[in-house]
């Protein structure tokens, strides 16, 4: 890599708290209202997001670009590291290799849901009222709910232990006690987390998002 | 298990060891089966494999090179990986390891012949960093400042490293495609910046850290800490110099 990797890095690790933590949660949110409210609730949350001034610019500068750096900055990462699991048999030393795994189940997982959903708003074959109705489709196929859940875990643990990690790597979490209350907390926001998205997958499979979905049905054929 | 009995019956212990001609052939095993003497190690095996180089089957062979020196674990020069971890050889008891015993070099670094390797890397790292405490002058400087006793305490611990390199075999991020300078280097900076004097070149071995082939390869696998044979705390020290590089990053963001 060209220039410094030490601040080449801990952008890496800064981004991936803010903004992308922070949109991970946002997301987990805005999905959860789509079970607790069903499809108005859903779309009240969506046209919130896109009545947010400047809604394009926060998406680019806020989502896309420090995406982007993450997962392909990410890929490097993941390729620097020698996996040594079957010698040194540690919880942490797994979740340094699971962090690796589903840092790259998440990459591939977010250009496919990005290109089914924000990339065909852009393209204009969908709106954003359509979006729920968009997801019921997706989900009349089981093994989209299975690759979609397997998508939602990996990105959400790899929130969960990344948060930790960055943690310890800017010294906020110092010693042995520090960290170990550090990683039953974000052990437990993986769970609260991934509830949230997989009941919004239940809620999204849902006979109530079937209704609108014929409008979306035309342009998938 | 009745030790003198064990030596009249014959009991053998059998190994099997990775062995490499030269630093570029390939690696290959040979097993050995060697006379059990009570409280025997590695190296004892290996000095006995060394007098008498048979191999198991009967054939005779070149004797296994290893390096050793001190003998109780403080010099960290007869490393290398035995029954998949990485540990001295002098400390690693046959008695309480499982057989047959499978010894082979810490391959992190270049072998340089059987299970002789080449930890030069790791004294680069400390030229690196300067892990050191730097009083020569063309004058008396005086004394220094004094430390802290609390302090002191927990420096000493820092200072047992012995360079002996089992924590970079250990760590996943330690290799060819990665320029992590490895645990046992920061630690030091942790220790020669905790000193009175030392700490007066704290920010010159930070910026070391700060730049390629320093601290940001560190992957928190944590393997290091549970590898260290001297129980040096290098997930901590690691984590205070993620604090004390993170200070420094932002003062020199600010140029104070």
């Amino acid at each position: 890599m060209n220039g410094n990797s030490y601040l080449t890095r801990k952008i890496h690790s800064l981004l991936g708290v803010i903004p992308l933590g922070l949109f991970l949660v946002e997301h987990a949110i805005t999905n959860y209202s789509a079970f607790e409210d069903g499809p108005e609730g859903f779309n009240d949350s969506v046209s919130f997001l896109n009545g947010l001034p400047l809604v394009l610019f926060l998406e680019i500068f806020g989502i896309f670009l420090p995406l982007l750096f993450h997962g392909v900055y990410g890929l490097y990462v993941a390729y620097q590291s020698n996996w040594n699991n079957s010698r040194f048999k540690y919880g942490r030393n797994w979740a340094f290799t699971a962090q690796r795994i589903t840092g790259v189940i998440t990459f591939i997982f977010v250009i496919w849901h990005v290109f089914e959903t924000r990339f065909q708003v852009a393209l204009g074959n969908l709106t954003h009222e359509e979006l729920g109705a968009r997801m019921h489709e997706i989900f009349t196929n089981p093994v989209y709910i299975v690759l979609y859940a397997i998508g939602v875990l990996s990105a959400v643990f790899h929130f969960a232990n990344g948060m930790w990690s960055f943690l310890v790597s800017w010294g906020i979490t110092v010693g042995p006690r520090a960290q170990r209350v550090s990683a039953y907390i974000w052990m437990g926001v993986f769970v609260i987390v991934s509830a949230l998205f997989l009941l919004s997958i239940v809620a999204f499979t849902g006979s109530d998002f079937a209704e609108s979905a014929s409008a979306v049905r035309t342009w998938i054929g | 298990m009745a030790t003198e009995t064990a030596t009249k019956t014959g009991k053998m212990v059998k190994f099997i060891i990775t062995r490499q001609d030269s630093p570029d052939a390939a690696p290959y095993t040979e097993e050995f089966e060697v006379p059990y003497r009570p409280n025997m190690n590695v190296i004892s095996a290996l000095m006995e494999i060394q007098r008498n180089p048979v191999k198991a089957d009967g054939a005779s062979t070149t004797p296994v090179c290893w390096e050793s020196n001190c003998l109780e674990e403080v010099c960290g020069a007869c490393s290398m990986v035995i029954n998949g971890k990485p540990r001295q050889a002098c400390s690693a008891l046959v008695d309480k390891l499982e057989q047959p015993v499978r010894v082979a070099p810490m391959s992190t670094f270049p072998v340089v012949r059987d299970l002789v390797i080449n930890r030069e890397r790791m004294f680069n790292a400390l030229k690196r960093v300067k892990a050191w405490i730097p009083i020569d002058g063309t004058y008396d400087l005086g004394p220094g400042p004094r430390m802290a006793e609390t302090k002191r305490q927990w420096a000493y611990e820092l200072s047992k490293c012995m360079t002996c390199g089992v924590c970079l075999e250990a760590c996943p991020n330690v290799n060819d495609r990665s320029s992590f300078i490895g645990p046992a280097a920061i630690s030091q900076v942790r220790l020669f910046n905790a000193h009175p004097t030392g700490e007066m070149n704290k920010a010159e071995r930070l910026e070391t850290l700060m730049d390629d082939g320093g601290i940001e390869g560190c992957g928190n696998s944590q393997n290091c800490v549970r590898s260290c044979p001297k129980g040096i705390p290098l997930t901590t020290s690691i984590a205070a110099i993620n604090r004390d590089t993170t200070v420094q990053l932002f003062k020199n963001f600010l140029g104070v």
